[in-house]
């Protein structure tokens, strides 16, 4: 118990440490986390009215972002299956990497819908008055949370074995739990399709395609997130990449992505040839309706760069890692469009009664995202700090660790750093 | 296992950051014996200790400066620490009921100097309420628009609407081609209907399946209603609704206090705060004990019709039995409590009328 206490003080210490870019990089995050949350606080004392969302447009940016970060967490599977089902040896190290990027985007998602909530001050009613099974978003707090603390536990598990020197019990301890974090990083998916794809009152939901759509970008997005995240991970701390990991991620993204494509087609299919009254919100999505065209520019922007992306990545020029990255980027960024604005606002429009309204996001509801953001890249951010040195043996119960001259794990691309 | 402050061997093997007892050689700030020369790092030592503290103050300024907007917060308004430990209506005991009423009375007076009453008149037995609507009588004079406001205390800054009346052209159901903002100085217009759409109330309610704490649902005379002090505002239950029935508190409601309606039921017309969802409840505190809804009340010309389905004799179950009455969008498989329906011999399906028939086809037909 005191050797916990003291690895939990010792991690907080070392999230204090680094070189000066680690710390410019936190403090820019921490800054941009505070815009946040004052925004947050402007709209708790104000209302939800402080954001672009109305009766019509009832789910915005919150739920958008929510929703592309389910697919976040979920990707990091994708790192766990390789190594566990088909004994992938790259991966192998860096498979802690993806499950505290889980956890991450868990938090983040779990502040996306708090923040959402009209009334958060009282969400002890969940477990007042639990309308399980029957609510989908029920079902979302249980997966989402189960997926937190499976990947918490494994993590926390990993890295405090490898701090006390101590071999971890991985038949008890570990693998089962990753057996079950795999079906579960399924489920949260599933779930979160689920929550939409049940409203009958939302014909551009109301589709069996969204689910498999959902893992299909997630599983292309997610993995080309690590991608970059070992990169940053391999060029500014000590900790070993290994070249064939990235392009063993890289071809699980060129999988996902060809199958989202195709799934989007089937779809886009569906919608507009049968032309029926339910294409509306399509039409409104890709082409504008009735003169409204908010989202037309972005979509096509995210259509152009999932294409372009797809392209690259299928040449063999993407075997560099300049165009792999650049392909990850525009992948990202694709998604994340084609998630949030793409996905969650045209159900919206037209309203159930035809009316058009069309949102756009207010400065206030801006910061609050960039917020979360920030805050989720400061707990990543911190993870990996805790967790490079741990994992190469520098820090564990028994070394003497100074934290003020121990700068080397994330300044080593900083000479100014490492003083001593 | 040993306790952290008796441990004191593992503390001088580790050395690092447990509480030492030599406070000379911190390095950290943090009370940790560094081992080493402990001289000259002295210096080292104070100006770490510095940059510390700046660092913890600046950072709790900063944090402080984030939050200092929770200052303007109205607790009053929002009732979040009254109402944390009151149940859900479903489980709360007379004598809570009582609490609970008083309070919301309380507030009406303090907030707005009216003595309000507060009701909770219960479903009748054998009671089902049905709504049915001429479409051909209708004339979009959004009477029933205002009554409703006025009846059922919602905000008026911004106003917020249950009613909502659709100015449609003749010849098509397509509600994409209804105009929402018409004028209603000018109505009727030539060519149009119109069609005004509230709650359904359903019998097979998407709304209350999907609300994660049950703070909706269905009562047995078939109205569904929201415990506004249930809800905690996720608005699953306003994305559900085929009928756009839902209205959310985007704001704090401002109502004018010489507008305030005072006869009020919990589940009904009191008021509400911001962050929380309401709805159309066919007025059921005035319904519930023999009165017809404030949109009927209102509506000049006589279209609208409400009553007990369950009795032979009401008007709603004779234009049920002898009109040809249809539901909106009857593909989503609400089952609507709300009817619409033609005048049969209405001139408007005669051969003269021509605007009834959409243009392209006019030839066709004569
Ligand atoms: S019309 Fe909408 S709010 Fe009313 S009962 Fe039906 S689904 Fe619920
Ligand atoms: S907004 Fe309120 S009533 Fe509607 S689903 Fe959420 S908690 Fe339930």
């Amino acid at each position: 118990m005191s050797q916990y206490v003291r690895f939990l003080w010792r991690c907080f210490r070392i999230s204090f440490v680094g070189g000066w870019r680690y710390h410019l990089w936190m403090l820019f995050l921490t800054a941009v986390a505070l815009f946040g949350l004052n925004a947050y606080c402007k709209q708790l004392v104000h209302g939800l009215g402080v954001t672009g969302m109305t009766d019509q447009v009832s789910w915005g940016l919150y739920i958008a972002n929510f929703t592309f970060l389910v697919g976040m967490a979920a990707a990091a599977v994708m790192l766990v299956i390789p190594v566990y089902i088909y004994r992938n040896k790259e991966l192998h190290d860096l498979v802690i990497f993806g499950e505290l990027l889980a956890v991450a985007s868990i938090i983040m998602c779990l502040l996306f819908v708090t923040v959402d909530l009209g009334r958060p001050d009282r969400f002890t009613h969940l477990f007042r008055r639990f309308n399980f099974p029957f609510s989908m978003l029920t079902w979302d707090v249980i997966v989402l949370n189960g997926y937190l603390l499976l990947n918490l536990h494994i993590t926390g598990y990993m890295i405090y074995c490898h701090y006390m020197r101590r071999e971890p019990r991985r038949a008890l301890f570990v693998i089962p739990f990753v057996f079950v974090a795999i079906v579960w990083a399924i489920s949260i998916h599933t779930v979160t399709a689920f929550l939409y794809v049940g409203l009958g009152a939302r014909p551009f939901w109301n589709s069996a395609i969204i689910a498999p759509r959902f893992l299909a970008s997630a599983f292309s997005a997610g993995p080309a997130f690590l991608i970059l995240t070992l990169q940053v991970i391999g060029r500014y701390t000590t900790y070993h990449v290994p070249r064939p990991a990235l392009m063993t991620l890289r071809r699980i993204v060129v999988v996902a992505l060809t199958i989202n494509t195709f799934l989007l087609l089937s779809e886009l299919f569906t919608e507009f040839y049968t032309d029926s009254q339910h294409v509306a919100s399509a039409t409104y999505l890709y082409f504008g309706l009735h003169g409204y065209t908010a989202l037309v520019p972005w979509i096509w922007t995210a259509v152009a760069l999932n294409t372009i992306a797809l392209i690259m990545l299928y040449l063999p020029l993407a075997r560099s890692l300049r165009f792999l990255n650049l392909a990850c980027v525009m992948l990202i960024a694709g998604i994340w469009i084609e998630k949030g604005m793409g996905l969650i606002v045209p159900a919206f429009i037209p309203s159930p009664l035809g009316e058009i309204v069309e949102y756009v996001p207010t400065l206030n509801e801006l910061l609050v995202c960039a917020g979360i953001w920030a805050f989720g890249l400061l707990l990543y951010t911190i993870f990996v700090r805790i967790t490079v040195p741990v994992l190469s043996g520098r820090l564990t119960y028994d070394t003497d660790f100074d934290p003020e001259t121990e700068n080397h794990p994330i300044a080593r691309g900083a000479p100014e750093g490492s003083v001593t | 296992m040993r306790l952290p402050i008796l441990d004191t061997t593992s503390e001088t093997s580790a050395g690092c950051c447990g509480g030492g007892d030599d406070a000379s050689t911190d390095t950290c700030g943090c009370g940790r014996p560094t081992p080493g020369p402990a001289a000259p790092r002295r210096g080292v030592a104070r100006r770490s200790f510095l940059r510390t503290a700046t660092a913890v103050t600046g950072g709790l300024a900063a944090f402080g400066a984030a939050l200092s907007p929770l200052r303007e917060i109205d607790r009053e308004t929002d009732d979040t620490f009254a109402g944390f430990f009151q149940k859900h209506y479903k489980e709360m005991t007379p004598e809570d009921k009582e609490a609970v009423f008083a309070r919301i009375r309380e507030r009406v007076r303090t907030q707005h100097g009216v003595d309000a009453t507060i009701a909770d008149p219960p479903p009748l037995d054998g009671v089902e309420f049905v709504y049915a609507l001429n479409l051909s009588r209708c004339n979009g004079n959004r009477r029933c628009v205002h009554a409703c406001v006025a009846e059922n205390n919602q905000s008026r800054s911004p106003e917020m609407q249950y009613i909502r009346v659709i100015e449609m052209p003749n010849g098509t159901f397509n509600l994409e081609e209804g105009d929402h903002h018409y004028d209603d100085a000018t109505v009727p217009k030539e060519g149009h209907f119109y069609l005004p759409v509230q709650c359904h109330q359903c019998s097979s309610p998407p709304c209350t399946k999907v609300c994660p704490v049950e703070a909706t649902w269905q009562e047995p005379d078939g109205i569904t209603v929201v415990d506004y002090d249930w809800c905690i505002g996720c608005r699953y239950c306003e994305a559900a609704c085929p009928y756009w029935a839902r209205r959310f508190n985007f704001t704090q409601p401002e109502i004018p206090s010489q507008e305030i309606n005072p006869d009020m039921g919990y589940l009904s017309n009191r008021p509400r705060t911001k962050g929380v969802m309401e709805k159309c409840t066919f007025c059921l505190h005035r319904t519930r004990v023999g009165r017809m809804p404030a949109c009927l009340e209102a509506c000049p010309t006589g279209a609208r019709k409400f009553g007990n389905v369950l009795d032979p004799n009401s008007d709603v179950s004779q234009i049920l039995k002898n009109s040809r009455v249809f539901v909106l969008k009857e593909e989503v498989g609400t089952l609507p409590r709300f009817f619409y329906y033609f005048d049969e011999r209405h001139p408007r399906t005669g051969a003269d009328d021509q605007a009834a028939i959409p243009a392209d086809l006019r030839e066709v037909v004569t």
